[in-house]
């Protein structure tokens, strides 16, 4: 019995004991270092980086280990963290045509300044199961070549000089780019706080917004303008020195859509654009989040809402965080019990009625 | 997690956090009934399990506090036991299962049966604050129904829950009225409870976590539960006696003891229950 009228205090500690130990697993096979997952596991600790909104590899990590890897459980770990930290201030706009980018790709043209930069994608492997790193995993080295050490400018940058995108605008003050982890989250929310919401997002919950939109539900017409990843840096103002200094460089990928067009015979069209912002190499919901941006944008560029998820603020905000969802979704197995008798007291005094009724 | 005062501020939440709960439970106070926003922090207990309840607990406590916590009416239950030994570890506060000597009490489900007193905070731990969600999904809607007391489609749920069920078909997270102003939910306890909420003496707080929501009755504050003058609001519970203490006024746990499906009945407030017996 799991509410025992005592002892639960003992169940607890012999359940959080045996936790453990599972955990753990067979003694004979070696424990699993911190420095192997983050090394070897990069695209788990990346997930857990982006929807613990928190980019630390290390103890991503450490959360992985210890959740056994249960992604959303190490992502909860790492939010319970955060959440103690202090905010010291907010850091400078990050610039990523700064970007030193190991993949840069574009779908809308054949090539580009710069080039196309395949970088360490599983796009063209074939999905067979490489038996031989049952035995020995011995891998060659790979040097990247010199292309993987520039910058390179915006795809999308080529079709603003033709006038032929929507121009972005940059928030310039703190109240445009509010804090979702300080404040509570009110609708209807500005572009800022929802790519904040998109960006910490489950992903598989992203992925099959983005999913439904491609499918008719909110369509959007979406070509991949570029999709880019890479380390750049954070630079971060003391005000006691008056100058920026930089603080951490992340990895982080980042797409950007090129939507179809609005405009009119007297406003001439122009593309516009969605926008996915990921930490880490995380390009399915770089490309998922930049669909769904775009999609709630509707009301924003002046087109009329087909009324589908996708294109709900509401609906999107408030069911993306795996963390909340996954608690209230499970809390159902907490004791119910005594919500459960009053409501079987009212279905006995409901079926008693109608028996009386019937029998007249 | 070790010691409290080492690893962490006094009850877990840094002071401007502390601060910023406070100040929305003032205006809680202040506004009977009505939801307030605030910034819910992410706690090291899963959303669902009280969140809401222990940020306000957190936010309530000092170091003179006596701190009981029930699940069910029950301080034995693996969640009160679990959130109580949270308090313990980061506030260090002593911790009671005896309802008249605990200050702050935090609940989930239940409202003790003892009478509360002036000098006693009640807790509730929030799912859904908002009365009107099941009608109305979007909190865009629900907010501005509010502001204007439109009411209405509460009512009309109501009225059809009685002419297709002959009875409304509430058992649970019962509304009430408060302060002849705002719907409220009353988290979900059954609403046999619903009657000790009006005009009570002791302050009671409710928080809501993932909803980001706090909402407050100030004490000896009317609290109606919705009704009709024709059917009036019952605060039903299982017509028994508890076979422990022999009580018969009491909110009753059904309990099967057998393969047959025997069943027993108990009081649910396991601290008031252990004060009848002895």
């Amino acid at each position: 019995m799991y509410v025992a009228v005592k002892g639960g205090e003992r169940a607890i500690d012999n359940a959080h004991r045996w936790l453990e130990d599972e955990r753990r697993g067979d003694r004979k096979v070696t424990d699993l270092s911190v420095d192997q997952i983050k090394t070897q596991l990069s695209l788990s600790i990346a997930k857990v980086m982006a929807e613990g909104s928190l980019f630390d590899p290390e103890l991503a990590s450490l959360a992985i280990k210890q959740a056994r890897g249960d992604l959303i459980e190490a992502i909860f770990l790492i939010r319970a963290y955060r959440t103690t930290l202090p905010r010291f201030g907010v850091g400078q706009p990050i610039n990523t045509d700064k970007m030193i980018a190991k993949r840069r790709i574009s779908a809308t043209f054949k090539d580009i300044p710069g080039g196309q930069l395949l970088g360490p994608t599983f796009d063209y492997t074939h999905r067979l199961l490489d038996f031989k790193l049952l035995a020995d995993g011995s891998i060659d080295e790979f040097e990247p070549g010199k292309d993987t050490e520039q910058m390179f400018q915006h795809v999308t940058q080529f079709l603003n000089n033709e006038g032929i995108i929507e121009t972005e605008e940059t928030s310039s003050s703190e109240a445009e780019s509010p804090d979702l982890t300080r404040q509570p989250l009110e609708i209807p929310a500005n572009r800022a706080l929802r790519l904040q919401a998109l960006t910490r997002s489950d992903e598989g919950f992203l992925l099959g917004m983005a999913y439904s939109t491609q499918r008719g539900f909110g369509r959007n017409h979406p070509f991949v303008g570029e999709l880019r990843i890479g380390l750049i840096s954070v630079e971060f103002e003391i005000p006691e020195i008056g100058f920026n200094i930089e603080i951490a460089e992340i990895e982080i990928s980042e797409c950007e859509t090129v939507n179809q067009f609005l405009g009119s015979k007297t406003h001439p069209p122009k593309f516009t654009r969605g926008y996915g912002f990921v930490f880490g190499q995380s390009e399915r919901k770089a490309i998922s989040m930049a669909l769904v941006d775009r999609a709630l944008r509707w009301k924003e560029l002046g087109e009329v809402s087909d009324g589908a998820p996708a294109q709900d603020e509401e609906f999107v905000l408030y069911h993306g965080d795996n963390i909340q969802a996954t608690g209230f979704v499970e809390h159902i197995k907490l004791p119910h019990y005594v919500d459960f008798q009053a409501e079987l007291e009212l279905i006995r005094k409901i079926r008693k009625t109608a028996f009386e009724a019937k029998k007249g | 997690m070790s010691n409290s005062e080492e690893d962490f501020n006094f009850a877990y939440l840094d002071e401007q956090t502390k601060r910023m709960i406070r100040r929305a439970l003032i205006k809680a106070i202040c506004i009977p009934g009505y939801q307030v926003p605030f910034a819910s922090r992410e706690m090291p207990m899963p959303y669902g399990w009280g969140t809401g309840g222990v940020q306000v607990t957190a936010a309530c406590l000092q170091e003179t506090d006596v701190l009981k916590v029930i699940d069910q009416g029950s301080d034995d239950t693996t969640n009160a036991v679990s959130i109580r030994k949270f308090f313990e570890r980061v506030t260090g506060v002593k911790t009671t299962e005896n309802t008249g000597k605990a200050s702050v009490i935090q609940t989930r489900h239940r409202i003790p049966e003892q009478v509360l007193s002036e000098d006693q905070i009640l807790v509730y731990q929030v799912p859904i604050p908002e009365p009107l969600r099941f009608l109305e999904p979007r909190e865009t809607e629900t907010r501005v129904m509010h502001a204007l007391e439109e009411y209405g489609l509460m009512h009309v749920k109501l009225y059809e829950d009685i002419s297709i069920n002959g009875e409304i078909s509430t058992a649970y997270a019962y509304p009430v009225k408060v302060n002849d102003r705002y719907i409220m939910d009353p988290s979900p306890t059954p609403k046999f409870d619903n009657p000790k909420m009006n005009f009570c003496s002791a302050i009671q707080l409710f928080g809501a976590g993932r909803e980001q929501r706090i909402y407050a009755v100030p004490p000896y504050t009317k609290v109606i539960s919705l009704d009709f003058e024709d059917y009036p609001f019952e605060a039903s519970r299982a017509e028994k006696t508890c076979e422990i203490c022999g009580a018969t006024n009491t909110y009753l746990d059904e309990v099967v003891i057998d393969d047959k499906g025997t069943r027993m009945f108990s009081c649910s407030d396991s601290d008031y229950c252990n004060s009848q017996k002895s």
